[in-house]
């Protein structure tokens, strides 16, 4: 065996068999964000046999405080690219398969699939729920990180029939309930510990040592530096998933006109007349913004008046927060046209970065 | 009666714990159940009335809204986190 991961194989109770099972697994990874970095790296460091890599995003300024593997000459360009290349060399032996897409639900049954586990990093819950179902159907055990704040929380998901993740959150939340990174802030090395504990947890489901935390919540508080777990039970009901949702949306989206990114950066060129409201945070937005927009978070949308005739548009970070505002200014002046950038900021980065 | 708080919970309530008397001395119900908990903590904190979606814990166990709660409980309110 080779000597590269002697420090490993020498352990009793992991040894060359353990080794050999890492080489023989495959394991896809959804998010090459503060989560989805660290669980590669060190899965690829210890000789996971097959990653799979899945993102669509590009590499910008403000992840750089978490996303460790990334580097400033990077900004601009994909994640998946990046985060492949620096890999690669990390682990010549390792195969890659890389994904240059978000994970849908026309995708994911064909591609989770060929994995024998799937690692949740995500930010968003939509994929969190459609991951959970995919695995079900599949009889897939997923590993679960999330963050908030100073916070984060892992679980094994639907190992071995165990409890799922519907058995802790039965129903997704509505979009106005739950802040994400990009609205609540992230302490930069929380998603390195959180990411690490995942990878931890998927070395354990691939190589059957230890004590898989299935069943459990670990609730990592970085303040208090204090760990607690809760315990949960499967609600049979759970496994009894034989076909993805028809939509993985929030159940609450999904009625405002919509504009594609790429036709929206034509209609700016074109110089018409329109208004364009960014309703991100005021951080959010003096990070970076579109010159033409003007800044009114969605917390503080229900005070501001529109007296113009012409079209308005929202965008946001993602297209999301910007579909519940457009929503509302359509309740609010039911005569006006509003209609949401898809994508958000996000999209127009790829476009004009 | 100890509350333990995570994620946007304790954002609401800006703090990470909550004490919740457990004798009235004003007349008002005491929760008894991990559903009047929930309600009488909305009432006290309305926004957590937009949470859709929160995992309560008893004694570090998954609690369904019928079971009942002690005062020597410690609950914990873990609504759901999407970062990453």
């Amino acid at each position: 065996m080779s000597p590269r991961y002697s420090r490993q194989t020498q352990l009793k109770g992991f040894g060359a068999e353990g080794q050999q099972k890492l080489a023989n697994s495959k394991v896809l990874v959804v998010g090459l964000g503060g989560l989805g970095l660290p669980v590669l790296q060190y899965l690829n460091a210890m000789g996971v046999g097959t990653l799979g890599l899945m993102d669509q995003d590009i590499v910008e300024l403000h992840n750089l405080q978490r996303q460790t593997l990334y580097a400033e000459q990077d900004i601009g360009r994909q994640k998946l690219e990046v985060a492949h290349e620096k890999l690669a060399t990390q682990n010549s032996t390792t195969i890659f398969k890389l994904y240059d897409s978000f994970l849908t639900k026309e995708n994911a049954i064909e591609i989770i699939s060929q994995y024998d586990l799937v690692v949740d990093a995500t930010d968003n819950f939509p994929t969190r729920y459609l991951i959970n179902d995919a695995c079900v159907q599949l009889e897939k055990p997923f590993v679960y990180g999330a963050l908030h704040g100073f916070e984060g929380h892992v679980s094994v998901f639907n190992y071995q029939n165990g409890p799922t993740y519907r058995c802790l959150y039965p129903n997704m939340p509505s979009s106005e309930e739950i802040p994400n990174c990009d609205e609540n802030g992230v302490l930069g090395v929380i998603p390195g510990i959180i990411g690490t504990f995942q990878a931890l947890e998927a070395v354990k489901v691939l190589t059957g040592i230890g004590e898989v935390l299935s069943g459990k919540l670990l609730l990592f508080d970085g303040l208090g530096q204090r760990s607690t777990q809760i315990n949960f039970k499967l609600n049979p009901k759970n496994l009894m998933i034989n076909k993805l949702q028809n939509s993985y949306d929030f159940q609450d989206c999904g009625l405002a006109p919509t504009i594609t990114a790429e036709a929206f950066q034509s209609l700016m060129e074109s110089k018409q007349d329109f208004l364009l409201l960014d309703v991100r945070t005021r951080e959010e937005f003096e990070r970076q913004h579109l010159p033409i927009a003007v800044n009114v978070p969605l917390r503080e949308l229900e005070h501001y008046n529109i007296d113009k005739d012409e079209t308005t548009y929202l965008i946001c970070e993602t297209g999301m927060r910007s579909e519940t505002a457009a929503r509302m200014l359509q309740e609010k002046y039911p005569n006006k046209q509003f209609v949401n950038v898809l994508g958000g900021m996000k999209k127009m980065m790829t476009l004009c970065p | 009666m100890t509350i333990l708080l995570f994620g946007i919970a304790k954002d609401i309530v800006g703090s990470p714990t909550l004490s919740v008397p457990t004798s009235s001395i004003t007349g008002k119900k005491i929760p008894n159940t991990v559903g009047e908990l929930k309600t009488f903590l909305s009432n006290t904190y309305p926004e957590l009335n937009k949470l859709s979606s929160m995992a309560v814990a008893v004694n570090h166990n998954y609690a369904e809204d019928h079971e009942t709660i002690n005062s020597y409980d410690e609950i914990a309110l873990i609504p759901p986190v999407s970062g990453g």
